[in-house]
């Protein structure tokens, strides 16, 4: 009963916290797709020096631990006299670092709808872009959709990490409660449970779409995407 | 400058790299022949296929689509519209419907409205025996239909000819009778048609000119039933008779 009175005391600034959590997710899940779907862009159809570029800062980004990044940026950038206020540093080394992992799911993407359907489509008269729109981009997005739902769910939880620049999200709100009240058990399970719920909805949110717009023989479900 | 002919092709080159595949092709096509390439693998005859519709923009020597040089037109787009194009894995767009593989060209290329392309993708699917599948998808169905409904979205974008690169090479023996019968009614109707293809028994019955080339050139063309009883080179026969005792006389 007391564990239950001390959630409740504590559910507003968990909540409060929570809301600056989905802040932090849908502003670096945006970044993501902003620079990553270029960046898959220019790894499939750019020259040699486009390919070498997205290649070098891709391997950068996907190298680098997500913390030691957001510390560079909050503490490291400063000295160059570029100040950025933290939840902005938060977005950008989430989103720069989702963007690296988002491009290589819409390459894949891309890349498995293969090229004799785009030879099919410039074949009966469909310039590039015509042939990307209607025939590439509607499987590409389908086969990309269970991948981007796990990469959402990453970022949700590495969120989290913002808290050591100082973000006030989910996981600061409960230390600041846990240092009052000190009932570390009960806030860090109530956290986690939050985290659980908030990923729970993501995945499900993107996997009913997945199954409207689902058509047999493209994606994972369909089982036989290359049938011949 | 030509001519009468619907296809005309004049000395045509074509290499990859260092390797040259097509030392300089010459032939014509008139509006409702059925002509047949054949030859070994690797002599370049899906190239010249590649490269009439560009989708590989040939090397050297010019190609017209009757009083159009078309190797160096501008409007490409507008050219591939009229030369219909079978693949030999189909190319079917595999989040579309066999009717809406047929209507995408229709009605995003040549702009028809939905309803007209509809009927018309219905009309070309009963055409080669495929009207009951219109809603099933591409994973949904065999082989042997799949090819089908790549020939039934070339012919629904109405072209002057249609250009075959080994349209049953992929299939089960079993299946390329389906394909081959549609082919054989479509060449009867008049439709004018090149195609490369191994089926000896199609080449010999259907090809109003059949074409043997080996090593980028042509060795010999001429009437099929000439070249399989009496060609001029003694390489035409050779490569005939083992084909012929490779894949059989008939249609299965």
């Amino acid at each position: 009963m007391e564990n239950l009175e001390l959630i409740i005391d504590a559910l507003p600034y968990l909540l409060e916290g929570t809301l600056v959590t989905i802040q932090l997710t849908f502003w670096s899940l945006l970044i993501g797709i902003v620079v990553g779907l270029p960046v898959a862009f220019a790894q499939v159809y750019g020259n040699k020096v486009l390919q070498g570029i997205v290649a070098v800062y891709e391997r950068l980004a996907r190298s680098i631990p997500l913390l030691v990044m957001l510390l560079l940026i909050n503490y490291g950038l400063p000295r160059l006299g570029l100040r950025i206020p933290i939840f902005t540093a938060a977005v950008i080394g989430i989103g720069l670092r989702s963007a690296a992992y988002q491009s290589q799911i819409y390459r894949g993407a891309i890349q498995s709808v293969g090229g004799s359907q785009m030879k099919a489509a410039r074949s009966l008269g469909m310039g590039k872009l015509k042939a990307f729109f209607y025939i590439i981009a509607p499987q590409a997005i389908r086969i990309a959709i269970p991948p981007v739902a796990n990469e959402s769910a990453i970022v949700l939880k590495d969120t989290s990490l913002a808290f050591t620049i100082g973000v006030v999200e989910l996981l600061r709100q409960g230390e600041y409660f846990i240092a009052t009240s000190n009932e570390p058990m009960v806030i860090y399970l109530t956290i986690a449970a939050i985290y659980f719920i908030l990923t729970t909805i993501v995945n499900g949110g993107l996997s009913l779409f997945e199954k409207k717009y689902q058509i047999p023989g493209i994606g994972i479900e369909g089982g036989h995407s290359d049938a011949y | 400058m030509p001519t009468k002919h619907l296809l005309k092709i004049e000395d045509l080159h074509h290499s990859f790299g260092e390797e040259e595949v097509l030392k300089g092709i010459s032939f014509s096509l008139d509006k409702g022949e059925t002509k047949v390439i054949v030859g070994p693998s690797g002599t370049g005859k899906s190239t010249i296929l590649n490269n009439i519709i560009r989708l590989v923009p040939p090397k050297k020597g010019k190609i017209y689509l009757e009083d159009t040089e078309i190797t160096s037109a501008k409007k490409i787009n507008e050219i591939r519209q009229q030369i219909g194009f079978v693949f030999q894995d189909f190319g079917l767009f595999n989040h579309l419907t066999a009717k809406g593989n047929i209507m995408i060209g229709l009605t995003k290329v040549k702009k028809m409205n939905k309803k007209e392309a509809e009927d018309l993708a219905l009309l070309e699917l009963d055409r080669v025996g495929l009207k009951e599948y219109a809603d099933s998808y591409p994973s949904q169905l065999s082989g042997g239909q799949k090819q089908r409904v790549g020939i039934a979205r070339a012919l629904a974008m109405q072209p002057k000819l249609i250009l075959f690169d080994e349209p049953t090479s992929s299939l089960d023996p079993e299946l390329t009778g389906e394909v081959l019968k549609v082919m054989r009614n479509l060449a009867e109707e008049g439709m004018t048609m090149l195609v490369v293809t191994h089926e000896m028994g199609f080449a010999r019955s259907v090809a109003d000119e059949l074409i043997f080339m080996e090593a980028g050139k042509i060795v010999e063309q001429g009437n099929p039933e000439k070249l399989f009883t009496d060609p001029d080179h003694q390489r035409t026969r050779e490569f005939l008779f083992q084909l012929t005792d490779l894949y059989g006389e008939g249609e299965n």
